[in-house]
This record gives C-alpha cells, sequence and structure tokens, in this order.
C-alpha cells in the first residue's frame, strides 16, 4: 500500500460517495488508486468549481464536501472556491497535490504555497511531510471540517508521499486534540438568563442565521417559535431555516431584506441572533439592534460573539442544543400584540414593484416557479440582482434555499446545484442565475452531460451585470462602466452545443406553462428568461 | 490599551506564520512578539505585547483561541506580570566616553559583555520600561547596531493562584 491508497481509504472509511475534482501530475497517484474504489470521481470543468459542487452537496448531505485537485495552479484555482465555503461555514475536506516533498520551496513547475496562500480562509491546513500521517491527518481534517463552526480543511501532499509505502492502514476511531474542543452545549446559567428574559419580553424576535441549518436545528427553531409564539426573521444565509410562509416568519433582513423584517429587528425588545455574524449586509448599523433592547448572541463561534456587536448576553453553542436546552425550562411568555403589530406591517410594507410587461417579471416568475417546484426541492440562487429577488420572491415549503451569503462568488449556482443533486438524486434541483453569473461558470454544462447530473437552470437575462449597474445608477447617475455583456453567447446555441434542452420565456405571457413544462422530466433543462434590463431590485 | 498574551502554542513549523498573519490580518497592533519552547518540547510559548480598545482585545483573544494550533491563551497587564526584555547594544567609544558609558551601564545595571578597542557590545535585562530608559540614555553614544528581544512575561504566581 502507498500514501494515494491510503488516502482512498480514509475517504472511504468516512463515507465519502463523490470526489470532485481536476487532475494533473501531482495528485495522479490519488487519482490512480481511487480507480479501485466505489468512490466516483466528478472531472469538473474548472477547480473553483469542485469547491463549490462539493459544497453544494455538502449543504444537501450534511456531510463534508471533498474536491482533490493538483498542484500549483490547480491549487491556486481552487481558492475561491476555498474562501466561499470559509465565509459561508461550509465543511469541506480539499486535497490538492504538491511537487515531491525535496523540492518544496525550490520554485519548481506548478509548485505554489498553498497552504500559506489558503491561511486565512481555511478552518486549517496540513502539509504531509510523512505517509504515515494520513490517516490521522484525514481523521482530524473531517473532525475539523465538521464540528464546531464549519469549514473548509485543506490537505497538501506532495507526491512522493502520495507514492510512499505506508504499512497496514489504521483509521484512528476517534480524534484527540488538545487544542481543538468547541463548545456545543450553551452554559445553563446564559440559557437561564435568557430565559429571564424572554418572560419579560413584550416583543421578542429571533434572526436566524446559516447556523441554524448547519447545526440541523430548523425542526427545533420552528418547534420552539411556535410553542412560544416568537417571531422569526432570518438573514440570507438563514433562508429556509423556517418555511416562507409559516406564519411566524417575517421575511429577510438586511439592505437587500423585507421592509417589515427589518422594522420587525428594530422595534424589538429582545432579538436573539442565532448562528448569525452581524456582518454588514444583514446588519447595516450594529448599533441599532443594541440599542432599546436586550441582544442575545447565539452562536457556536465564541469569535463571533461580541465581533461586530457586544451581546448583553452572550451564549456560546449550536443551535440545536441551545434550543433543545430552552425547551427543557418552563416558562411563559406573552405578547400577542406584537403578533399582530407585526402582521399589520407584514400586511401594510410589502415591496411594490411595477415590472414592465414586455418582460419576464422576475419577481412574479421566482413565485411562480416556486409553487410549482417540488415540496423538497433545492433551489440554488447565484450572486447578483438573481440573487435578491431569490432571496425577496422564492418560497422554500420543505426544500432548501443554497446561496452564498458570506461570500457573494458569482458563478456558484450551477456546480453547487450539480453537488446538491449528486447528494440526493431524488431531489428537484434548480439553479438560477443572471447572464453574468451564468458565464461563470457554463462550461460545467459539459460536466452535468458527462455524469449525467439532471439539474434545472434559469438563465435570467438583461445583458448586464445587474448588481453593479444598478449600483452605478444608484451611485453614479447611469454613468455606466464596464456592465455591459452585449457580445454574449446565443444561449440556444450553446445548449444546443452542450446537447441540453433549451427553453426561452419573453414575457409572462404562458409563464406558468413553460415552468410545468421546465420541471416535467428529470433532465437538464435551460430555461432563458429575458427581463428587463433597467429592472432594480430595490 | 495595553496587554500582554501569553500564548501557547503547538510547536510545529509554520504556527508563527500562522499568529502573525492573524494579527496582521485582522488589524491589531503587534509592539512586540516573542518565541520559544517551553518545558514541553511540542508546546512553544509566544509571548505577544499588543494594544488596542476593549473589543479589540477581546477579539484578539478569542481569535488566537480559534486557531488550530493554539493550546491556551493568557491575557494579562503589565502590573500583573512580571516581565523582562533583554537588549544587546554594540556602541562606539573613545577615549572621551569611554568612562562615561560604563558608569551608565553600572547605574543601569547593564553588562559589557564583548569589547575590541574601539567597541563595545553591551547586555541589558529589565523591565521593558528600563530598557527604554537604557536606550534615551545612550542617545549620545554612537550605536552601531542593537537587537532586542522583545518583551517576556509570566503572570505573578499570586494571580495565577487566583
Amino acid at each position: 500500500m502507498i500514501g494515494a491508497d491510503a488516502i482512498v481509504k480514509c475517504l472511504e472509511a468516512e463515507g465519502v460517495e463523490y470526489v470532485f475534482g481536476y487532475p494533473g501530475v501531482a495528485i495522479c497517484p490519488f487519482y490512480n488508486s481511487i480507480l479501485e474504489s466505489d468512490i466516483r470521481t466528478i472531472l469538473i470543468r474548472t477547480e473553483q468549481n469542485a469547491a463549490h459542487a462539493a459544497s453544494g452537496l455538502a449543504r444537501v448531505s450534511g456531510k463534508v464536501g471533498v474536491c482533490a485537485v493538483t498542484s500549483g495552479p490547480g491549487a491556486t484555482n481552487l481558492i475561491t472556491g476555498v474562501a466561499t465555503a470559509f465565509a459561508d461555514s461550509i465543511p469541506l475536506v480539499c486535497i490538492t497535490g504538491q511537487v515531491n516533498s525535496e523540492l518544496l520551496g525550490s520554485d519548481v513547475f506548478q509548485e505554489a504555497d498553498i497552504t500559506g496562500a489558503v491561511e486565512s480562509f481555511v478552518k486549517y491546513s496540513y502539509l504531509v511531510k510523512d505517509a504515515a500521517d494520513i490517516p490521522q491527518i484525514f481523521k482530524e481534517a473531517f473532525h475539523l471540517a465538521s464540528t464546531g463552526r464549519k469549514g473548509p480543511v485543506l490537505i497538501d501532499i506532495p507526491i512522493d508521499i502520495q507514492n510512499a509505502p505506508v504499512g497496514k492502514f489504521k483509521y484512528p476511531d476517534e480524534v484527540n486534540m488538545r487544542t481543538y474542543k468547541p463548545t456545543v452545549k450553551g452554559n445553563m446559567a446564559q440559557i437561564k438568563k435568557v430565559i429571564k428574559e424572554l418572560a419579560k419580553a413584550k416583543s421578542p424576535l429571533i434572526c436566524a442565521g446559516g447556523g441554524v441549518l448547519l447545526s440541523q436545528a430548523e425542526g427545533s427553531l420552528r418547534a420552539f417559535s411556535e410553542k412560544y409564539r416568537i417571531p422569526v426573521v432570518s438573514t440570507m444565509m438563514g433562508i429556509g431555516a423556517m418555511p416562507t410562509e409559516h406564519p411566524m416568519y417575517y421575511g429577510m433582513v438586511g439592505n437587500n431584506g423585507k421592509p417589515f423584517a427589518n422594522r420587525a429587528m428594530n422595534e424589538s425588545d429582545l432579538l436573539l441572533m442565532v448562528g448569525a455574524r452581524v456582518a454588514d449586509r444583514a446588519v447595516n448599523q450594529p448599533d441599532l439592534i443594541t440599542e432599546n433592547k436586550v441582544l442575545v448572541h447565539i452562536d457556536v463561534d465564541p469569535a463571533e460573539i461580541g465581533k461586530n456587536v457586544g451581546p448583553a448576553i452572550p451564549l456560546v453553542g449550536d443551535a440545536k442544543h441551545i434550543f433543545e436546552d430552552i425547551e427543557t425550562q418552563e416558562f411563559t411568555c406573552e405578547h400577542e400584540e406584537w403578533i399582530r403589530t407585526l402582521n399589520t406591517y407584514r400586511d401594510t410594507m410589502q415591496p411594490i414593484r411595477r415590472p414592465n410587461p414586455a418582460y419576464v417579471d422576475p419577481a412574479a416568475f421566482i413565485t411562480m416557479l416556486s409553487r410549482e417546484m417540488d415540496e423538497d426541492a433545492v433551489y440554488v440562487a447565484d450572486v447578483g440582482q438573481n440573487q435578491i429577488w431569490s432571496c425577496g420572491y422564492h418560497i422554500v415549503k420543505k426544500g432548501r434555499f443554497l446561496t452564498t451569503g458570506g461570500m457573494g462568488t458569482m458563478g456558484y449556482s450551477i456546480p453547487a446545484a450539480m453537488g446538491a443533486k449528486l447528494a440526493d438524486r431524488n431531489r428537484q434541483v434548480v439553479a438560477v442565475c443572471g447572464d453574468g453569473s451564468f458565464q461563470m461558470s457554463m462550461m460545467e454544462l459539459a460536466t452535468m452531460r458527462q455524469f449525467d447530473v439532471p439539474v434545472k437552470i434559469i438563465v435570467l437575462k438583461n445583458n448586464y451585470l445587474g448588481m453593479v449597474r444598478e449600483y452605478q445608477h444608484y451611485t453614479y447617475k447611469d454613468n455606466y462602466s464596464v456592465v455591459d455583456l452585449s457580445g454574449s453567447p446565443d444561449l440556444e446555441k450553446l445548449s444546443a452545443a452542450f446537447g441540453i434542452r433549451f427553453m426561452r420565456q419573453t414575457n409572462m405571457a404562458g409563464a406558468e406553462e413553460t415552468i410545468k413544462a421546465f420541471l416535467e422530466k428529470d433532465e437538464s433543462v435551460l430555461l432563458e428568461c429575458l427581463i428587463d434590463p433597467m429592472d432594480l431590485v430595490k | 490599551m495595553k496587554k500582554i498574551y501569553s500564548v501557547l502554542v503547538e510547536n510545529r513549523s509554520g504556527v508563527l506564520c500562522k499568529v502573525a498573519g492573524l494579527f496582521s490580518r485582522r488589524c491589531f497592533n503587534i509592539d512586540s512578539l516573542a518565541v520559544g519552547e517551553t518545558e514541553d518540547s511540542t508546546v512553544s510559548r509566544m509571548t505577544i505585547v499588543s494594544s488596542g480598545d476593549e473589543r479589540t482585545i477581546e477579539q484578539i483573544e478569542k481569535q488566537l483561541n480559534k486557531k488550530i494550533d493554539v493550546i491556551k491563551v493568557k491575557t494579562f497587564d503589565e502590573p500583573s506580570s512580571v516581565s523582562r526584555e533583554l537588549m544587546l547594544m554594540k556602541v562606539k567609544y573613545n577615549k572621551n566616553n569611554r568612562k562615561d558609558i560604563m558608569e551608565t551601564c553600572d547605574i543601569m545595571h547593564a553588562d559589557i559583555v564583548d569589547m575590541s578597542q574601539n567597541m563595545f557590545i553591551i547586555q541589558i535585562c529589565d523591565v521593558p520600561e528600563r530598557v527604554r530608559l537604557f536606550i534615551s540614555m545612550m542617545k549620545g553614544v554612537s550605536i552601531v547596531e542593537m537587537a532586542r528581544t522583545g518583551t517576556l512575561a509570566l503572570q505573578k504566581c499570586l494571580e495565577a493562584e487566583e
């Protein structure tokens, strides 16, 4: 057995089903060894998308996503995907091949200091120097990626280490790292303080972040909210933590969120931020969420608490454990009037859109699409105007809403949707992107075809980098700079070239039939929707 | 506010870089940083002196704790610690100032540890404050080069027990 065989054995021991990647000489021993395994390899068309696909798989399966690429440019191409997973706290193990360990540091062909380069956006990284360490390192890497605040871990393995003979393979049963023991259970004294405040509160509110989904606490959140009748808003990463049409859910907050959700935040007297970072897009003015209210910040990462805003009650732990512990305490809280107020806000503060009838109205179209989609479907939004419309108008029932709210990486949706589909082939997966973001990962249509990953793609086409155009509209008084996308390919011909069914919708007439036909079969379809180039998200 | 972070880390390659990188990336100041092995050869101690407002100080401790290679972080201020800095200073002397230099060294408990026909190497090991004072006392002398360890500190025995 050689190092590369040991790596494959580690992945098997972790129950890995798919490896997304792109080979090169430095990772070839691994890709040779994996032929002996049942693990399926997916040849992605550019390395960045390997990390995005692994992210989509991780988010839907709840397992760690794995990708493996070669040294040098392969590794550096992966970086944006790794940084995206880090910002969004998605568990990944990324394997990079590396040049011969004796040549390390001599700038040979395809050498890049990848562990150095990714240091600020991995949870941890390893440079393997002895093949005997492989089992221990992989065990730790999977543990680190999937516990506490989740995130990507990178393992850099020189080719000679992959080829080095190793003795008998033994995968460690458990991890014991003296430096890493994340707190997942909340401190009971702090929990009691929270309950005391809850019992007093006249207008309590929960703001759910991505941490609720990462700790699989959706059920607990919903039960908690229903039992004590506490209204819920969410950040972008928290969308789907509550079903969109749940009576206790009041939408996404933030500068791209619902006005009534923001108003609920401002007027609450007790705010429970759960698994949310209080980053600028969700909370524009951190002071506002501490003024005239008690802020409880619940997060599994102690460093997030107090980073952007100082809470009255910090509570370290993961959302699931904390909701469960709060539930064990008996208390009552009464605030029906607050709920009535919020309902009035929700009824009267709906944003009004004036869509141009000559085009598809993305807002109405997305809502119509969600009504037709399967209950447990996965909706993957890209980045740009399409993302904001998706956040505002997609209705999550029992499914998932995936997007990169943390890093905002264009081109995320298609590879992530592929990963999501591979995680659960029985689920319908729809990727929604703009014509800008589509062109950042359209090469993956080939991957979809090659490996038969039937993802449905909607391209909202306006021939602009819409989000930037909108910013230039407001900030530079329509002085547009470098946002014109004319010259983009004919998507019908492009789809034909990739062998993927194509559909087009030019306005709202017959939109429902189109959506039905689009969703009908479990096959890849690309649906182009022409939208008003001058449309705005706000 | 000035704080001393006494950080126990895994004695592995790359750890110094990770910790130093954390400070620069998050725009935390480093006034000084000293690293060395501890009684356990698998563990190193980094002594970092940093300053910032209350939130920054708390963030530094939390971000340090978040690093996987960090075993333990202790934060304290100078009065509750025993702190020392070692400095070596190479100076040129001549007939006229030779006595003065020796006298200053005497007063400040600094040692002359090496010499030639026209140069001394002076060693001083003291609290950071007095090392700074010594440097200012030597302003009139031609300093050829100097090296400082940065502050080393341990929390005072009684404070650690509390």
